[in-house]
């Protein structure tokens, strides 16, 4: 008989945290073979595609952070969250709420000075994403109600609050579609380098890298957070006021998850649709995961996954793989992480008797 | 008039009820035994999809509509084997394993059913489970037809309740599941394994879980749309808290959201005048509102969430 | 007890290494029909950890195991059981919130077929408990039961299972005085049927009453095997220890002074929402160590809850120096210089997964000498922890090691240097030598003297008896939620603090 026994083992090298999340990838990219095999894809074909599709021409590149952009506001929304052991689940029910801030404040605002108006849709924004953000928070802490299913029932919520608008009061005027009117020219996230999408949503979304990590690594709130998240019941006896940490780190979280939302809207469909995010903010979960909770890690992934994500497409395109590979590679990621990240803890010893 | 009237939309309002309840009270059952073992399956909604797409490829494939629930039921079982090895032999947190078997099941039932199908204009069918009237009960005045003319998987559903009540309060079996789900240690030093018991519970699970699926594709609608899950599996979840992890309790609770779901359809079938998104909305909001009742008084399974491990330290 | 006999279990050259230990080595071990034979050293000295082994709980690294002269490959408990070995472990495996007979039949096979035989089951206890005089109502949930009760559970769990070979862990440190003798008893009646117990302890007085034969651990290995007849405690001390195991404490002659805790009508719920503390007074002076005993379960989690601010009571009042602190707020306690060590330090105490330093800042992290506008000032803080790290002699391969990689005993270091950094006028220690080893022990004694002397008032909750009379300058016991009286350790005797403890009054 064989069987697995899994004992502690001493903690691994510091290098091994960075090893660990590339063997993930590499393993990960490996095991791709698979569906694109059971696609008929030919493989190096496939994988060619797949990365000259994200990587290949200058447009494909600025691509690629186009759509890193989101991921990473959702993977560090989702890291800064777990990081407190605050489960949210809900940063695509947040980056719609975002989204939605910015479409009111984005055809409305006609009236106040230009300048004023990307910085008002996107404190607007941040705003929407963390009071709903905060929701959940004050359920878990006031009345116990456990996060995970609230984050992910308020998701469904915030989905059928958008389409009632979208079909009632914010619906454009004319259409039947479920689509809001376009929203000023003043409310366009600029263009920063031309011939390309690359937008100001892509700085806004390194500079909260840098904020992340700066509040995560030098402030009180950081080390409250980070005792909170480690152990809440001895962070409640040193007499750190849990319940805030948990609400503000909600507030914070669910606000990088409404940025994400501002900037899918005024850099790139300039009005309100029902599927203006496919899944964001579930991919920012694996993504988060795959960064290991840190904001540099989760940089890594989400441009890992905006690469998988692009290049899916041009693979498909060339190859008659679907696109959902890239779903799939997702999801497997995830598992392989997690699976490789118990190595850094733990040893498995098969026993044979 | 109008009373007939009025008996037709109370007969319609039970009939809708029991089908929109049906695929929860599967996913509801099959993650109160997960759970009652210790483990919470966030991998339920992937599971769902999987289970749906499955029965949906395999009776379009094949022609028999039953083969295609089997098979709903073989890919929940071996989606609840991988979260078993992910949670359980290798005790990663629940929360993450779950939300990782839901992601990858997504992605790939999407995959699969674009790999088999393309992207055809007009989504495939397949000719649904019909509607069967029970003798004599559904011939009661009012409640009668609409209760009593349902899914053959609506009855199956509905005799599980009992079936799993029976197993987890009357059986040794159930008291191993329990005493595992409450805690490992003692089951583990009365000779129980924890690890079989929960895989077991998971594996039954997710063939529960693969079935609800399978009942959207093959009887409530014809086809399979991404969105058909649509969040049930969340429900579920929700629906095992509310029920204080009962079996019983936990089907009311599915009733219950089956009864608002139901209500939701026939009122936009009235042509009421509000969005019918906000009617979509309102079983997720009394869901929550549901749980800030009851979460106070749970009684949470003593050792869910947390994986085991016999050798921690030393002494 | 004739050692010519075959040994019933055989364990030879045992060894088990845990990450950075060796828990036991080479470790040789036989246990004879009808003895009681009892297991002795300090805490780490690899007992419990030999003993899970022979229970299967464990799977040793090197060595064999006999059991009734076969060889057992034990893998699971159920091995272990199935050749008829059972053990009571300190953390008893019962499951709270289902019945006393769900708890003794779990694993069992009982009747017949799928279902649940509660009937026949319920027939073979009621026999089994006539028979050894253990009486608990069957249908009575785990929960409400005290935890002497919940004992006999599990000893009826292990004669309910026909067990040739009961393992007892510590079984004693969690009865009244009176208790003990009734478990004493039970145990000789079994021991006469031509069962064996294998008694873990690290009393000497009670293993030289109860057991035939003593085998001494130090460090993971045998150091001598003794019949009780010809040994003695004096000389089964020098053998535990390696050395005498007389601490000698040194207790300065200090006059108590003012009152700094004073508890009036204190009342709190537990967390079964039941009436806990009912109506608790007691006052500590400064200069002055008040000793509190008691069985565990008679309010001391609660108590000690209360006064660190991790509970709010329903009534009553509690003062520091005069001052009402905000009763369940932790902060509030901790501002007016409360020094708090909670008996579960791993749970409530600590953050295993951060870092030494990390732990010792806890409380302080927000003055402002340790941050302005919200920045930590990591200069100072480095600087306040490697004081702290120094002053207290933990053993740390720096103040950024995790925590989890501490001792035991570093680990109640790092929790005592954070308490008593901020010189508190009160310190409450709750059980703050439990599962330390002596040395361990000796240091945080001291310490608890050296902050009494230094002007604290110290209230000492602990179930160590000797702990309370070494330390403590006044003794009181809570029983059931009161005081159950109050009297100076030079007027206290044993006899009427055990009387105490089992509620009895004069």
């Amino acid at each position: 008989m064989i069987r697995m026994r899994i004992t502690r083992r001493e903690p691994l090298p510091k290098w091994a945290r960075v090893v660990i999340p590339i063997a993930a990838i590499v393993t990960t990219l490996i095991l791709s073979a698979i569906p694109i095999l059971l696609a008929g894809g030919h493989l190096w074909k496939s994988y060619y595609y797949l990365f000259y599709g994200a990587l290949g021409t200058r447009f494909n590149l600025l691509e690629t952070f186009v759509k890193a952009s989101p991921l990473l506001l959702t993977g560090l929304a989702v890291a800064f969250a777990f990081r407190a052991k605050f489960w949210n689940i809900g940063a695509e029910g947040q980056l719609l709420a975002g989204a939605l801030a910015a479409t009111v404040l984005g055809v409305s605002l006609g009236g106040i000075p230009g300048f004023l108006v990307l910085p008002v849709i996107i404190i607007g924004g941040f705003l929407a994403g963390g009071i709903w953000a905060a929701i959940p928070a004050i359920l878990k802490t006031k009345l116990k109600v456990d996060d995970v299913v609230s984050t992910l029932l308020l998701n469904y919520v915030m989905i059928h609050i958008m389409g009632a608008l979208l079909f009632g009061p914010l619906q454009q005027p004319g259409s039947s579609w479920p689509r809001s009117s376009a929203i000023i020219e003043a409310a366009q996230y600029p263009i920063l380098l031309t011939r390309s999408r690359f937008h100001l949503g892509i700085l806004i979304a390194l500079l909260a890298v840098l904020v992340i990590w700066f509040i995560n690594k030098r402030t009180v709130f950081g080390y409250r957070a980070k005792a909170v998240g480690v152990n809440i019941r001895a962070a409640h006896f040193g007499g750190i006021n849990t319940t805030a940490v948990i609400l503000w780190t909600a507030m914070v979280s669910g606000g990088l998850a409404g940025l994400a939302g501002v900037g899918e809207l005024c850099a790139l469909q300039y009005r309100l649709i029902m599927d203006i995010s496919p899944g964001y903010g579930y991919s920012g979960i694996v993504i988060a995961m795959l960064g290991n909770l840190h904001p540099v890690g989760v940089l890594f992934s989400a441009l890992f996954f905006s690469v998988i994500i692009v290049g899916a497409h041009t693979m498909s395109r060339m190859t008659g793989v679907p696109t959902y590979i890239a779903e799939v590679i997702q999801g497997m990621a995830l598992m392989i992480m997690l699976i490789f990240l118990l190595f850094t803890e733990y040893r498995i010893k098969v026993v044979r008797k | 008039m109008g009373e007939f009237l009025e008996a037709a939309f109370i007969s319609g309002l039970m009939g809708a009820m029991m089908r929109m309840a049906t695929p929860i009270i599967f996913a509801t059952l099959g993650e109160i035994l997960a759970e009652r073992s210790g483990v919470l399956n966030l991998g339920i909604e992937g599971i769902m999809l999987m289970g749906a797409m499955t029965g949906f490829l395999v009776t379009f494939g094949t022609g028999s509509l039953w083969f295609g629930v089997l098979m709903a039921a073989i890919v929940g079982m071996i989606l609840g084997l991988l979260m078993a090895f992910l949670s359980v032999n290798l005790g990663l947190s629940q929360h993450v394993s779950g939300l990782g078997i839901t992601l990858f099941s997504t992605g790939l039932a999407m995959f699969i059913y674009r790999l088999y199908f393309g992207s055809p204009t007009v989504p495939p069918i397949v000719p649904p489970f019909k509607q069967v009237s029970l003798p004599l009960l559904s011939k009661i005045p009012v409640i009668g037809p609409g209760l009593f003319t349902q899914y053959t998987l609506t009855y199956l559903a509905w005799l599980l309740i009992p079936v799993m009540s029976i197993l987890l309060y009357k059986t040794k079996m159930g008291l191993k599941i329990r005493t595992v789900g409450e805690n490992p240690v003692v089951a583990d030093t009365v000779g129980v394994s924890v690890i079989l018991t929960r895989t077991l519970c998971l594996v039954v699970g997710g063939a529960l879980m693969g079935v609800g699926g399978a009942f959207l594709t093959l009887a409530h609608q014809n086809m399979f749309l991404i969105d058909v899950i649509g969040g049930r599996g969340w429900v579920s979840i929700a629906m095992v808290i509310f029920g204080n992890w009962d079996p019983l309790k936990g089907a009311i609770g599915a009733l219950i959201f089956g009864f608002l779901d139901g209500l939701q359809l026939r009122l936009q079938g009235l042509g009421f005048h509000i969005s019918f998104h906000i009617f979509l909305m309102i079983p997720y909001l009394l869901t929550i509102v549901a749980l800030i009742g009851v979460s106070r008084k749970a009684s949470v399974p003593a050792s869910l969430l947390k994986p085991y491990r016999r050798e921690e330290k030393g002494g | 007890m004739a050692t010519s006999q075959k040994p019933i279990a055989s364990m030879s050259s045992i060894t088990k290494r845990f990450l950075d230990v060796t828990a036991n080595n080479d470790i040789d071990f036989n246990l004879y029909p009808g003895e009681i034979c009892a297991l002795l050293g300090e805490n780490g000295a690899g007992k419990t950890t030999l003993m899970n082994i022979l229970f299967g709980y464990y799977a040793c690294d090197e060595g064999e195991i006999f059991i009734k002269g076969e060889k057992a490959e034990l893998s699971a408990p159920r091995d272990a059981i199935s050749r008829g070995v059972g053990m009571v472990r300190q953390h008893f495996a019962l499951v709270p919130s289902q019945t006393v007979l769900e708890n003794i039949i779990i694993g069992t096979d009982y009747g017949k077929g799928l279902f649940l035989d509660l009937k026949s089951a319920r027939t073979k206890l009621l026999r089994l408990q006539k028979k050894f005089g253990l009486q608990v109502d069957p249908d009575a949930r785990v929960w409400t039961l005290s935890v002497g009760e919940q004992q006999k559970v599990e000893i009826l769990k292990a004669l309910y299972r026909d067990v040739d070979i009961l393992i007892m862990d510590e079984p004693t440190a969690v009865l009244a005085p009176a208790e003990t003798v009734e478990l004493f008893n039970t145990l000789k009646s079994m021991v006469k049927e031509g069962r064996s117990v294998v008694f873990i302890s690290h009393k000497l007085n009670e293993v030289m009453e109860i057991a035939d034969r003593v085998v001494v651990l130090r460090g993971g290995r045998v150091v001598a095997g003794r019949k009780t007849s010809e040994t003695n405690i004096k000389e089964l001390a020098n053998l535990m220890v390696g050395r005498d195991l007389l601490e000698r404490l040194e207790k300065k002659k200090v006059r108590p002074g003012k009152p700094v805790l004073e508890i009036e009508n204190l009342r709190a719920l537990n967390d079964k929402k039941l009436l806990a503390l009912k109506g608790l007074n007691l006052v500590v002076r400064k200069n002055e160590i008040l000793g509190m005993a008691g069985i565990s379960g008679n309010g001391q989690r609660e108590l000690s809850e209360a006064l660190f601010g991790t509970r709010d009571p329903i009534g009553g009042t509690i003062k520091i120096n005069g001052e009402a602190p905000r009763l369940g707020s932790p902060v509030s306690f901790i501002r007016l210089k409360m020094g708090r060590i909670p008996e579960d330090r791993i749970e409530t105490g600590l953050m295993m997964d951060l870092s030494v330093e990390e732990n010792l800042i806890l409380e302080n992290h927000a003055t402002p000498e340790f941050q302005r506008f919200g920045m930590m000032n990591f200069k100072k803080i480095h600087q306040f922890s490697e004081d702290l790290i120094g002053a207290y002699s933990i053993m740390t391969a720096g103040r950024d090691a995790v925590t989890s990689s501490l001792s035991g005993g570093n680990l109640q270091k790092v929790m005592l240097a954070r308490e008593l950094a901020g010189r508190p006028a009160v310190v409450v220690a709750s059980q703050p030598t439990r599962g330390l080893d002596v040395g361990a022990m000796e240091y945080i004694h001291q310490r608890i003297l050296q902050e009494k002397e230094r002007g604290a008032g110290v209230l000492l909750i602990s179930e160590d008896l000797d702990e309370i009379f070494a330390l403590s300058d006044r003794i009181t016991v809570l029983y059931e939620g009161v005081i159950m009286g109050d009297v100076p350790v030079a007027e206290a005797s044993r006899e009427q603090i055990g009387l105490w403890m089992s509620g009895v009054t004069k």
